[in-house]
């Protein structure tokens, strides 16, 4: 017999994933479990590493854009403009007015489509599986909307560099109208499902509670850094498309726990909504696409130097020195329905980016995954997946 | 929100940068708005520390760290780019320390913020840049068990088996090339 | 053996002489058996067609419509599916145990079958322990569950049977003890003989004087069955399906047998205990003399079935109960609960 001093306990060591119905793709945690309790948790990454980084760096700027819609594919169009405005910044390319407009409300349709699908699979992993169904007939409308727009439904390649492929017709607007009109009655239809529901509350409050400081120090951005209390949004601090023409919140959460990120989700469908309004009621008349802006057609050579391009606004910097031989280099982000997406591109002045490196936000809140699940339950592991909301081709690239 | 209209912009950043480590900055650069400061890498976990705790600064934030490789172009051959950003002052900052292909390494800045740990980890992955003092530096998107550094601009971009390719992947060449033919490309 | 005068309705029914001789008590015997595996199966197939077909609408979707007419030869096609599939049994050294945990699971849940009364002459028996005996072999399913997940050599099969041994034993005291109410107030543990309590009220159902035992009753019935809100054990998000994870073809369908055959033994337990059987209220059929000439039979299965309906219902509605909050709600909400309502009941009863 063994007296109770000489019995040694062991961690039972779980793989989860891969394959794994609740981790979103091929994201592999090995925890460590003393029980049901996560005492060690180690996420495996690179399963869909792609070498987009790497690629991109033997593609002309305007057909490496095909390339970053595979990031975070259920947000394609944000991952694109995301892209453009970084080019565009980079060799100073003017995007026209309409086109901003129009970038806008596609990026914010896809924010809708993207927080779709991240109710949609947080529920189910809680087990609520009629939000699921419910969501996704939602989702439809929209997906029809783009192929309305631009004949694709999920990786659009919608817009280009200085401006849109091509431009919105009538009908579609009034869809998107129409779809503004409707979209604040479904969200309530999904907060009734599961907002009043104690099970809900059990498994969501005071769960994952990472205060404002150490979000920050860890990197989260989106509405996994402001669900803890901080009013970060790309959006609000350095504008891009027409961002700083339409009026919108930041909502932000108090406990920084899932629950107040789900409220911080939910209530960006609503100003998410507003802004496709406003873009709609907005949108102004002329061109979608700059016609000096460099197309399909972009040489891999040394960048000649175009017509004089247009005055740039008061404050911009004028214009690199196209074809020098000095490395220039800008870090563009964009705030994508994930969080923030970097772009920082060296360029020596050709046609091909020299090195593009890609911030994603699902790698950062991949890489703060042991912070959040270290001492919670296995259950809580598929809540805390859930509410940092990561897609794998984005963390991977 | 009141600080924003102090203004202390990229360029006060970099100045207030200089002053405190003057041995340290080699070059600072604007382009497009967007301010670059190049630095010897050999006291850089005390510059993020600074740049992150000083009370005018307040670079809490790290965006970004990425390395990029110059071979041939320049000298050092590598650079590992910070790009900070400050939440109360709406102000980004980006830093670049050169490392040189002979010493491969730099300090580690995990103890400043929390999530460098992955981004440091990739930079090693892609291009065998040691992070000294970070605490678990192994490769991160490649295989355990993969040779070469993949971000290098020496890494071969096709792979030089010959006959020993796999057969599946010199049938897909193959076709390729046949599709030429078509003007497929 | 005549004290329990079983098979009564059989009897009646082929014409066979109550004095029979051995063998063709037998034979009535197994024929009754046959009769009612055969029927349950049935149901059972037809109980997943009803499920995927309330949380289809329950979900804005249609659920199966290709196989027949609006579906209704899927079960079918399911249980041909699962029947033809090669059966793989993983690397493991209990590959017996490995075999043999299905077995007992169908096992457990088809020996409760024989002491339900489906209406007043058709059981196949008739023992005055009823209760007891279903509450004893439901109980046997655990050891299935367990040996399935230890026999699996895989960790979440491990951790889903532990999770379900673990839940399954805590929610049968709740149970058995809300089920002391009726047992008080019907001064018997023989079903049928509850019923025929209940029919000695005005109200005819003990649902009303045992509201409180009926709500225990009705929850530990989700968590004994493994069912939304209290899955648990197969968690598909978690433990992607739990103890039988590495089950297929034949074998998995055991277990799936085993989970809707449980889920409908529950319910006829409830609509015995609390609803009153085949019967309806004296104060209706009173009232409405007619209801009368229909056969107790199918207001057995309509209750029965309008439990179902509850199951599925809240599968459609609720999210899944962490682990430690479930044996929370067992140990210190439902159990008090339970004892609590012993207590009011048998102060009642003395009273009366």
């Amino acid at each position: 017999m063994q007296s109770e001093k000489e019995i040694t306990t062991k961690y039972l060591t779980l793989n989860m994933g891969p394959q794994h119905p609740a981790t979103h793709g091929v994201l592999r945690l090995v925890l460590d479990l003393d029980g049901e309790t996560v005492v060690k948790c180690t996420p495996h990454i690179g399963y869909l590493h792609r070498g987009m980084e790497k690629w991109s760096e033997s593609r002309t700027y305007p057909t490496a854009m095909p390339l970053m819609n595979r990031l975070d594919y259920v947000a394609a169009v944000a991952n694109e403009i995301g892209y453009c405005v970084a080019v565009e910044r980079l060799l100073g390319v003017e995007v026209p007015e309409r086109a901003k407009y129009i970038r806008t409300m596609t990026a914010e349709m896809v924010r809708i489509c993207s927080h779709i699908i991240w109710l949609a699979a947080h529920a189910i992993d809680i087990g609520a599986m009629t939000v699921f169904l419910y969501s996704m007939r939602d989702r439809e409308t929209l997906l029809d909307l783009f192929e309305m727009l631009c004949g694709a439904r999920l990786l659009h390649i919608y817009p280009r560099i200085g401006g849109v492929r091509c431009d919105v017709s009538q009908e579609f607007l009034d869809g998107v109208y129409k779809f503004t009109d409707k979209f604040p009655k479904l969200i309530e239809e999904y907060e009734t499902l599961i907002d009043q529901n104690r099970i809900w509350f059990q498994r969501t409050k005071g769960i994952g509670v990472i205060g404002a400081e150490e979000a920050i120090n860890l990197g989260l951005t989106g509405p996994t850094l402001r669900g803890s209390g901080v009013a970060y949004d790309i959006r609000k601090v350095s504008p891009y498309d027409a961002y700083d023409k339409v009026e919108f919140d930041v909502p932000v959460g108090k406990n920084c726990d899932v629950y107040d990120r789900y409220r911080c989700r939910m209530d960006e469908f609503r100003q998410s909504n507003r802004i496709i309004r406003q873009c709609v009621e907005k949108l102004p008349d002329g061109l979608v696409l700059n016609p000096d802006a460099p197309g399909l057609d972009m040489l891999p050579g040394p960048i000649k130097k175009a017509a004089p391009v247009p005055a740039p606004e008061a404050d911009a910097v004028p214009v690199m020195s196209p074809a020098g031989p000095a490395f220039t280099e800008i870090y563009s982000a964009t705030e994508v329905p994930k969080g923030e997406l970097g772009y920082y591109i060296v360029s020596d002045g050709t046609g091909k980016p020299y090195r593009m490196r890609i911030r994603t936000p699902s790698f950062m809140h991949i890489s703060a995954l042991p912070r959040f699940c270290e001492g919670n339950l296995v259950a809580d592991v598929i809540a805390l997946i859930g509410t940092i909301d990561i897609v794998l081709g984005e963390c991977d690239r | 929100m009141g600080r924003l209209e102090i203004g202390m912009g990229p360029k006060e950043a970099a100045e207030a940068l200089a002053k405190a480590f003057p041995s340290e900055i080699k070059e600072t650069a604007e382009f497009q708005g967007q301010v670059s400061v190049t630095v010897s890498k050999d006291r850089i976990r005390d510059m993020m520390r600074f740049l992150h705790d000083d009370p005018a600064l307040e670079f809490h934030f790290l965006s970004d760290i990425c390395g990029v490789d110059y071979l041939d172009k320049k000298e050092p051959r590598f650079e590992v780019v910070y790009n900070l950003f400050s939440l109360p002052n709406k102000t980004s900052l980006r830093i670049k320390a050169q490392v040189a292909a002979e010493d491969l390494k730099i300090d580690s800045v995990v103890s400043v913020w929390a999530g460098a740990n992955w981004r440091e980890r990739e930079c090693f992955d892609m291009f065998g840049i040691r992070f000294s003092g970070h605490p678990d530096l192994r490769r991160l998107l490649m295989p355990e068990d993969w040779d070469g550094y993949p971000l290098c601009k020496d890494y071969p971009l096709q792979s030089d088996l010959g006959d020993k390719e796999w057969q599946g992947y010199k049938d897909v060449i193959d076709t390729a090339e046949s599709n030429k033919k078509y003007g497929v490309r | 053996m005549d004290n329990y005068a079983i098979y009564d309705g059989l009897y009646a029914i082929l014409g066979i002489p109550r004095d029979c001789s051995l063998l063709l008590q037998f034979i009535a015997i197994m024929i009754n058996i046959v009769l009612v595996i055969a029927v349950v199966m049935l149901h059972v197939a037809y109980a997943t067609y009803f499920e995927r077909k309330v949380i289809g609408h329950m979900q804005v979707r249609l659920g199966p419509m290709r196989v027949g007419w609006h579906g209704l030869l899927q079960p079918i096609a399911d249980g041909l599916k699962l029947f033809f599939k090669e059966d793989i049994v993983p690397a493991t050294d209990f590959k017996a145990v490995f075999k043999l945990a299905p077995i007992f699971v169908v096992f457990a849940a088809l020996s409760s079958l024989a002491v339900i009364p489906f209406f007043s002459t058709f059981y196949i028996a008739n023992i005055n322990i009823g209760i007891l005996y279903i509450l004893a072999i439901s109980a046997v399913s655990t050891y299935g569950i367990i040996m399935a997940g230890w026999a699996s050599n895989s960790k979440y099969a491990f951790l889903g049977s532990l999770r379900s041994a673990a839940q399954l034993i805590s929610y049968e005291v709740a149970m058995g003890l809300s089920l002391v109410g009726i047992m008080i107030m019907a001064g018997s543990l023989n079903l049928k003989e509850i019923v025929s309590a209940q029919q000695q009220q005005w109200y005819g159902m003990y649902l009303f004087p045992q509201f409180l035992g009926f709500f225990v009753f009705t929850v530990a019935a989700f968590a004994e069955t493994n069912r939304v809100p209290f899955d648990l054990p197969e968690a598909e998000t978690e433990l992607v399906a739990g103890y039988f994870a590495e089950y297929s073809g034949m074998r998995f369908s055991l277990f799936f047998l085993g989970e809707y055959i449980a889920m409908i033994v529950m319910s006829s337990m409830s609509v015995l205990c609390f609803w009153g059987g085949w019967t309806l209220p004296p104060v209706i059929t009173n009232a409405i003399p007619q209801l009368n000439m229909v056969p107790g039979i199918v207001w057995f299965v309509l209750k029965v079935y309008g439990h179902i309906f509850v199951f599925y219902w809240v599968r459609a509605t609720l999210p899944r109960y962490r682990y430690d909050y479930l044996m929370r709600l067992g140990w210190k909400v439902l159990i008090p609960l339970a004892l609590a309502n012993i207590v009011i009941t048998s102060i009642v009863k003395y009273l009366a």
